[in-house]
């Protein structure tokens, strides 16, 4: 245990960014024990994620996708400019509930994130974390050229370019801003990925995790959270 | 001991018309309410695909044992209350397992689940859970008042405890049912039915864009699947209950199905009409309104 404790000088620098709350502190227990608490390592789990094999019968994995399919809930998240994008697409003029997409409120009930438009640093660390709490198969919509190859913030000091560096994407809306025309024939493509059992990048994200992870490290600075959020 | 296997087929045959008649019924409601906004709506199997959807999802984590039992209370407090609950008025088979004194035990079986969940998911640790939680429990609590006032005021009406003998006393014409015979308790009864169903003047349990669904926050997966196989089920028994109590019971699966819909129809066309009550003016409209109306209906006895 001793050897995986960091040094005083790597813990400095560490907890220069960290929330209090994640801070080392000493507790007191029930019989008036005083112990220590580094919160990041007994408050959270640790263990890495899993890769989650599709079921091994074709026919009910078939099914089963035409569910998922059919039943999209999306993250009520809005990141950028295309977050205006959504509430047209719920209300009478585009009605997407025609097909099956709903809105949820938790990260753990849905499993589409939308992400609208340019995505600053500071959310980035908040869409990480919220891809992460969604279960096992989840998608990822890209709306807009900013999650392409940054739009018009291209060379902003705070926006990231590429959002595949950091998140695995299934689809892509290019536009500036996409209308909720292409927003609803993206989840038609999406839906078409799925019943075609093509979109698995829940599992690319867990093969792939030290290269995401190694992404997200170079950009989010104050990275006072576990590695894999559950 | 014998077992009556024709009985229990019966009761599984039930529970599963039940379960899918609610689960219709919910996406009949659903449509209803997008064309009051002007929409076309989700399509009317949408209720099954998304609970084959939960039921399929791939990973799931847990918070501890409680958080497992959670669901699986609450599911038992629906299928308890379908099991001691006279379906169709005059038949052995589809009277599940009703007996003397039932209509105790099923108000009883209401809190049940809700106990259940309310330790479920206190156990997720979700700051909105405990919200939704406190919420839930006190509105509850008064809605349990009125209620309870309504079915004491039955109980004496018809010197019965049991669901099957109230039902027996309101056949023979639209004008013995309880809704005529004693207005106060059925309208004390309806008023904290709204309550009950958690629709819009009283959705403050789940809130989805103020607490993101309350006590269910932490819930995925198959959590979720038999959380929302439970309120299908349990939509339509409590809507049964108060047929059998107020509205004459069924004889028929037809009957059944006109009236829970009406009975449900009457907490969403409320729900249509009014915007959501904070948690205050809640629990002080419950002490009011229903209240009175079910210290009325004792009082007229």
């Amino acid at each position: 245990m001793t050897d995986e404790k960091l040094n005083n000088e790597q813990m400095e620098s560490v907890s220069r960014f960290f929330a209090p709350e994640n801070e080392l502190k000493k507790v007191e227990t029930p019989d008036g024990q005083i112990i220590e608490v580094n919160p990041l390592q007994d408050y959270f789990s640790e263990a890495r994620p899993k890769v989650h094999e599709p079921n091994s019968s074709k026919i009910i994995e078939k099914f089963l996708n035409w569910a998922r399919a059919e039943s999209l809930w999306v993250l009520g998240f809005g990141t950028g400019c295309g977050s205006i994008e959504i509430p047209p697409l719920l209300t009478p003029r585009f009605d997407a509930f025609r097909y099956g997409v709903q809105m949820r409120p938790t990260p753990r009930q849905s499993n589409v994130i939308i992400i609208s438009g340019y995505l600053a640093v500071k959310t980035l660390k908040r869409v990480v974390r919220s891809y992460e709490q969604m279960q096992n198969p989840k998608y990822v919509i890209a709306l807009g050229s900013c999650t392409i190859n940054g739009g018009m913030y291209f060379d902003s000091y705070n926006t990231i370019n590429r959002l595949d560096h950091y998140i695995p994407v299934d689809v892509y809306i290019a536009g500036c801003m996409p209308r909720p025309e292409a927003l609803l024939a993206g989840f038609g493509k999406l839906k078409e990925l799925i019943k075609d059992g093509k979109a698995e990048n829940a599992n690319k994200y867990v093969e792939n995790f030290d290269w995401y992870k190694a992404n997200q490290k170079k950009i989010i600075k104050d990275w006072n959270m576990p590695d894999y959020n559950w | 001991m014998n077992i009556d296997f024709t009985k229990l087929f019966f009761t599984f045959l039930g529970l599963m018309i039940v379960l899918n008649w609610g689960l219709l019924m919910s996406a009949i409601m659903r449509k209803i309410g997008a064309r009051v906004a002007g929409r076309y709506g989700i399509p009317w199997f949408q209720p099954w695909v998304d609970l084959i959807k939960n039921y399929a999802v791939r990973s799931q984590i847990t918070h501890g044992i409680m958080f497992y039992l959670g669901p699986v209370f609450r599911l038992s407090g629906g299928v308890g209350l379908f099991l001691f609950m006279p379906i169709l008025f005059g038949s052995n088979l589809w009277s599940n397992f009703s007996f003397q004194g039932d209509l105790i035990l099923i108000l009883y079986f209401q809190f049940f689940g809700m106990l259940g969940m309310a330790l479920g998911a206190g156990e997720g640790g979700q700051p909105h859970s405990f919200i939704g939680i406190s919420r839930g429990l006190s509105q509850f609590t008064t809605i349990e008042v009125p209620m309870t006032l309504a079915v004491i005021s039955l109980a004496v009406q018809y010197h019965t405890l049991s669901i099957s003998e109230i039902v027996a006393a309101q056949q023979g014409g639209i004008m013995n049912w309880t809704m005529f015979t004693n207005p106060f308790a059925t309208a004390a009864a309806m008023l904290s039915l709204l309550g009950a169903f958690g629709h819009s003047p009283f959705d403050l349990v789940k809130a989805p864009n103020e607490i993101p669904i309350g006590p269910p926050t932490e819930y995925h997966g198959t959590f979720l699947g038999v959380l929302r196989t439970n309120a299908a089920i349990l939509h339509v028994v409590e809507t049964v209950l108060f047929m059998n109590l107020f509205f004459g019971g069924a004889s028929n699966w037809f009957e059944l199905i006109i009236k829970s819909f009406l009975i449900y129809f009457w907490s969403v066309f409320v729900g249509m009409v009014f915007p959501r009550f904070r948690i205050e003016q809640s629990v002080v409209w419950f002490l009011k309104v229903p209240l009175i109306l079910g210290i009325i209906a004792i009082l007229l006895l």
